[in-house]
């Protein structure tokens, strides 16, 4: 009995013991939610673990039969044939074919938009410009292909007539689809990272008497150069993991090695799709060259993304 | 001395701004708007694109459009009488399949890592990390994936809807837990604050505080996925639709299509009905999309707001 509990005994109040902030029960429905969601976010570690084991044991029976020396610096890819060869190359240059003309079309036009968007669009024209963006990104890449074929193809064939074309199929349009769909995700990322430059940068240097476009090519730009630099870089990684486009347009014929742009090739993606809905029995080594491919597309893509998550990363510490 | 220092400042500061931006002639002007047009054309030419193709699909398949099309199984004798019925209905088990695992997973995902992670611990950096880098993986490497490991090894389903459903699952997880953790981040830590100072378990101020305001946000990360779920082909091409169903599909048992799939494959036969026929296919499966996608914008319009 303290002092202040007979005082206030004697007035009647009773304060009731001290309580402590501590919760009343231990409550263990909270941490078993905490454990169940958890359990969620690890799913996708545990995918990613499964992608790599899975590319990874057939790749190493591939590798028991062919040295890897062979398979990386081969030019000769017909794993199919009696008289089996497996050099990669061929369709390595085909997806690096896909990769240039995609991003000669992609850069400029997305990042054109990107800059539009950012520093010239009025908020109404951003509004409408920014979901239309969107359902391009969605357009399915079949659809997207059998577009191409049956309208750009001819189209390019018209107005190149003296080129080496042979039949419907070309690796260069192929080339130049993949970058038309890739557009949205090279506007929006760089449009992000243009827009996440300080308001007072670009006050400052209209203040100094920049115009318009002095300050989008001298001040945001640079200031954005990572986020820029992330969105090519992310550009690139779609353009080697394309599948659908390459297919249907560039055809998945023959793959030699060649770097004429006319012609029909076959690329990593191309081959993996091709060859994964033939009947192929599970075990032989042609089904082994399905993940040796795959291994090698998901090696070069990783590369890229954690390249493209560093340079986002090194912008947001900047100006975040 | 400060009139004189001021002046010296201010001449100092117009001298380097002539030299970093020089003075605006006419040809700066001239410039800049050729520098406008051309920003100008580069836009245009990313949205003619949708128009052409949207064109394109209309002139050259809307010939096809009817409701037989959409009715009718497919048919190899008579390209006139084959629709998209049963590659149809395949999506349609396939998405069921894709909504009822991404659902939980994504949203379960983006509240651990927005609510409980400690960011500073490697285990959540690596989740953060894999999540971003798993949005990037191709499509045709999912396929593999569920080629061997659900289709075969492991988990040995068959080539059926349901390896095809979780397979393009774990390929949009990625993209929900993304957008799911946006739409938690942009709840105001006040909100959470007030909650949990009225007495509330974390657990409480999450259910009927935080997942409220962040739904809208959650359902487009949702829609968008189902939207990509939906074009998706490559990666079913290697976990089995690819068949030419007659049948309409079942979860466990038997061969099924899929819309992008079967636009394929009639894409791939000789005779020209059934390529019309791949464009007509084109041109419902825009329209789904397009119908998702306004869906999509309209909710994030309507239910943006501003704390």
């Amino acid at each position: 009995m303290s002092m202040s509990h007979i005082a206030a005994s004697s007035v009647g109040v009773d304060p009731g013991p001290r309580r402590s902030l501590e919760a009343a029960s231990p409550r263990h429905g909270e941490k078993l939610i905490k454990i169940i969601l958890g359990m969620c976010a690890t799913v996708s570690v545990l995918v990613t673990t499964a992608i790599v084991v899975s590319l990874l044991v057939p790749s190493v029976n591939l590798f028991r039969e062919v040295s890897i020396r062979e398979f990386l610096t081969g030019t000769q890819w017909a794993p199919a044939f009696a008289n089996p060869t497996f050099g990669v190359l061929p369709i390595v240059v085909g997806t690096l074919m896909v990769v240039v003309f995609a991003m000669v079309v992609a850069v400029p036009i997305g990042l054109a938009s990107a800059i539009y968007l950012s520093e010239y669009a009025s908020r109404r024209v951003r509004k409408l410009v920014k979901p239309v963006l969107e359902v391009l990104e969605g357009i399915p890449t079949v659809a997207f292909g059998i577009f191409a074929f049956s309208l750009l193809t001819p189209t390019f064939q018209d107005l190149l007539p003296g080129m080496s074309w042979r039949g419907p199929f070309s690796i260069g349009v192929a080339g130049i689809t993949v970058g038309l769909l890739i557009v949205p995700l090279v506007a929006s990322v760089s449009d992000d990272a243009m827009r996440a430059v300080p308001a007072d940068l670009r006050q400052g240097a209209y203040a100094l008497g920049a115009s318009r476009m002095k300050v989008a090519v001298r001040v945001v730009i640079p200031a954005a150069i990572s986020g820029i630099v992330a969105a090519f870089v992310l550009a690139v990684s779609r353009a080697i993991g394309e599948t659908m486009v390459v297919v249907i347009v560039a055809g998945a014929g023959d793959p030699t090695l060649s770097f004429d742009p006319f012609q029909g090739a076959q690329t990593m993606t191309a081959y993996i799709a091709g060859r994964a809905t033939g009947d192929i029995a599970a075990g032989t080594i042609v089904y082994d060259t399905i993940f040796a491919v795959g291994a090698l597309l998901f090696i070069m893509t990783f590369a890229m993304n954690m390249l493209a998550i560093r340079l986002v990363r090194r912008f947001r510490e900047a100006y975040e | 001395m400060t009139a004189a220092r001021t002046q010296l400042a201010v001449s100092g500061a117009r001298a380097a701004t002539e030299r970093t931006f020089g003075t605006r002639s006419r040809a700066d002007k001239v410039g800049n708007t050729v520098f406008q047009a051309v920003l100008f054309l580069g836009l245009s030419l990313a949205l003619l694109t949708i128009v052409a193709l949207i064109t394109w699909a209309a002139v050259k398949g809307g010939q096809r459009l009817s409701l037989d099309i959409i009715t009718n199984g497919p048919s190899t004798v008579d390209p006139t009488q084959s629709g998209f019925r049963t590659a149809i209905l395949g999506t349609v088990y396939l998405i069921g399949g894709v909504i009822a695992l991404i659902v939980p997973l994504g949203v379960g995902s983006a509240i651990y890592l927005e609510e409980y992670a400690d960011g500073t611990k490697w285990w959540n950096r690596l989740i953060e990390l894999n999540i971003q880098n798993l949005a990037g993986v191709p499509s045709i490497v999912f396929g593999i994936l569920g080629l061997a490991f659900i289709v075969r090894g492991p988990l040995s389903l068959g080539f059926v809807v349901a390896a095809g459903s979780l397979t393009l699952a774990l390929l949009v997880l990625p993209t929900v837990i993304l957008a799911a953790r946006e739409a938690i981040r942009s709840v105001p830590p006040s909100i959470r604050d007030g909650s949990l100072a009225l007495g509330a378990t974390p657990w409480q101020t999450i259910r009927r505080q935080v997942l409220p305001a962040a739904i809208p946000g959650i359902l487009t990360g949702v829609i968008l996925a189902v939207a990509r779920a939906i074009g998706e082909a490559a990666p079913l091409l290697l976990v089995g639709a690819v068949t030419f169903v007659r049948f309409d599909p079942n979860f466990f048992s038997g061969g099924y299509s899929a819309l992008p799939v079967m636009i394929f494959n009639y894409w791939g036969r000789p005779q020209d009905e059934f390529r019309v026929l791949a464009i007509a296919g084109i041109l419902v499966m825009l329209g789904v999309l397009l119908l998702i996608n306004s869906t999509a914008v309209y909710l994030r319009n309507r239910y943006e707001q501003d704390w």
